[in-house]
């Protein structure tokens, strides 16, 4: 996950009068962005709508029907669109579901972490001095473990559980939130309108909830779209080893993970599910790649 | 000067990994009791407090702190209670292979990343360029489990030129070296576009191309060591997300390393293997980021004189 923050450090917060005066066209999007906002929005759909547009029920097995083709195959048989699992379960339903799953956590997880990681910068930047260091030590060791090896020693010591899972999921990556939030706030505080707004004698609560804070949105959402094809990832592949989300629920990666075990014979079992998440994260990258070039010029 | 700077970082290293022992520490003791999880259910309490005696949990909490903490510093995690021999002597045992893969993959990386993005900035919005970037977008959103899938699925299963998975011969590295490679390589080629597109833009090499300098002789001698420093960084920082995508690969391509001794310890649920891994890797990580930072401090003159810096 280092990857992608390290390079939009801290770009510096504009003034809104700057980004008022763009003209409208600076925001038209390509066409390849384009299409990543519609698969996104697509996927949405699904994952909001999936317990309404599943034929089967996703835990419902046909020891009958195992592993059969999808509907592209002579094989295949009617009511399956995209056949069976080894279970006789409907790959489409399980599809269906394990979007939804692997979508919510992420976003879960993502928002987790920008509320944990954007609280904590804030109150560094206001408060300096030792909480200050506490935190950026927090940061840099953070930022100095691979969080893949953080995550499987905590499943380790602690055993598996969906909380602690999602837990796990949002302090994925808070460190990057706190280290952003914190420059941009440090920044805008000596800025005019914040000067202004201290002299009038707001309380902190105030100062950052209603004025620094929307100032410095623009960078923060930028970091929330290149984290959350991050936090899919971490999901998937903590689900992929078996690790992550457990049956009966299901997940992208899990899937996969289940597929796996069929590549000679059925591998569109994890050829399937593993579309969805490349697609997601994907969309997700170029769409974030162009809010940044959008909201800060000197990145182009 | 010098000195000083290679001191304070060296003590901030040490500093993350004391932390890390701590953290490991805590959460072991908040786990609960170890002889309600390792020993049977139906055994006698004498037994119990017998085996908390003889595992030194009877102990006051700072002092079972100082044994762990002397005894980690030994390299002592305790037994792997699946196979009853020391932790470290079954992670040792693996640490060669993973490192085979890891320098195979480190020296991949830098052999494609480097040349591709000083390309794709002297040749900026060519075809180069996108491809390069659009290479970059490619490793940074696909998830190796699934790139190593698809590899299995055309090189193993369809073309049948490469063995689907195992260890032994130099093809059992092909896949497992460029499932690891692509994100990695996409990652310093879009690091090295970036900190070359800002040197090419600098006075100097105005001067550079003024004095007559061939446009070889500019972009390798006279920009690309400038550079080289962000460049260097972002080697440091990969070096985490490649040891995560380690872990997985090396499950999908079933190469007996370290990852895969870790995954299989978290499903066992083996403390003793998942500490000892998890402090060999903080010592990784930190003594490659105290060599970036040296390096850091060797490459560019005005660091080590300006003393230490916040953010990186």
């Amino acid at each position: 996950m280092s990857a992608e923050t390290a390079d939009n450090a801290a770009p510096a917060p504009k003034p809104a009068a700057a980004r008022a005066g763009r003209p409208v066209g600076a925001w038209r999007m390509p066409l390849l962005v384009r299409i990543a906002a519609a698969i996104l929005v697509l996927v949405s759909l699904v994952a909001l709508l999936a317990p309404l547009l599943t034929p089967y029920g996703y835990e419902e097995t046909d020891l009958l029907y195992r592993l059969k083709p999808p509907f592209w195959s002579s094989l295949s048989i009617e009511g399956h669109l995209l056949g069976t699992d080894k279970l006789g379960r409907d790959l489409l339903s399980r599809l269906l579901i394990a979007t939804q799953v692997s979508l919510a956590l992420a976003l879960l997880g993502t928002l987790i972490g920008a509320v944990l990681g954007t609280f904590l910068g804030i109150l560094a930047a206001h408060r300096g001095g030792w909480v200050d260091e506490v935190v950026m030590m927090l940061v840099d060791w953070q930022a100095a473990m691979p969080f893949l090896i953080i995550a499987l020693a905590v499943l380790a010591f602690l055993g598996n559980n969906f909380y602690l899972f999602l837990a796990l999921m949002g302090l994925a990556g808070w460190e990057t939130y706190a280290r952003l939030t914190r420059s941009l706030v440090l920044s805008a505080r000596e800025q005019g309108y914040a000067v202004a707004v201290r002299a009038l004698g707001a309380r902190p609560l105030r100062l950052y909830g209603r004025h620094i804070l929307p100032n410095v949105m623009g960078p923060l959402i930028v970091q929330l779209t290149l984290n959350f094809p991050q936090t899919i990832l971490l999901e998937t592949s903590l689900s992929f080893l078996g690790l992550g989300i457990q049956p009966p629920l299901t997940s992208l990666g899990q899937m996969l993970g289940d597929g796996r075990d069929y590549l000679l014979t059925a591998w569109w079992l994890a050829v399937l599910p593993g579309g969805v998440i490349f697609l997601t994260t994907l969309s997700m990258s170029l769409f974030g790649d162009w809010l940044r070039t959008r909201l800060d010029p000197t990145q182009r | 000067m010098n000195l000083r700077y290679a001191a304070i970082k060296l003590l901030r290293a040490m500093i993350t990994l004391w932390l890390v022992v701590t953290f490991v520490f805590v959460v072991l003791r908040l786990t609960g009791d170890p002889t309600q999880q390792l020993l049977p259910d139906d055994i006698g309490p004498e037994i119990r407090d017998y085996y908390r005696a003889a595992w030194g949990l009877d102990r006051p909490l700072w002092e079972q702190y100082l044994r762990y903490f002397e005894a980690a510093l030994r390299g002592d995690f305790g037994i792997s209670f699946r196979n009853s021999q020391p932790a470290i002597d079954l992670i040792w045992q693996r640490v060669p292979k993973t490192l085979e893969l890891g320098l195979a993959t480190f020296f991949c990386s830098l052999a494609l990343g480097i040349p591709l993005g000083v390309l794709a900035a002297v040749w900026r919005d060519s075809w180069v360029d996108r491809l390069t970037m659009s290479f970059a977008v490619f490793g940074f959103s696909m998830p190796n489990f699934f790139l190593g899938i698809l590899l299995i699925l055309l090189f193993a299963l369809n073309l049948r030129v490469l063995p689907s998975s195992g260890y032994g011969t130099w093809q059992h590295m092909v896949m497992p070296v460029f499932t690891l490679a692509t994100a990695f390589a996409g990652a310093i080629a879009r690091f090295t576009r970036s900190a070359m597109l800002e040197v090419l833009s600098r006075d100097y090499m105005r001067t550079a191309e003024a004095e007559g300098a061939s446009r070889f002789r500019q972009v390798w001698w006279h920009a690309f060591p400038n550079a080289a420093i962000p460049v260097v960084t972002i080697v440091g920082f990969s070096l985490g997300g490649m040891i995560g995508g380690a872990v997985v690969t090396e499950n999908v391509f079933a190469w007996p390393g370290v990852g895969r001794l870790l995954t299989s310890s978290v499903a066992d649920r083996d403390l003793s293997i998942v500490q000892g891994i998890v402090v060999l890797v903080a010592i990784t990580m930190v003594s490659a980021n105290l060599l970036v930072d040296l390096a850091y401090g060797w490459l560019d003159p005005r660091v080590r004189v300006g003393g230490q810096e916040r953010s990186r």
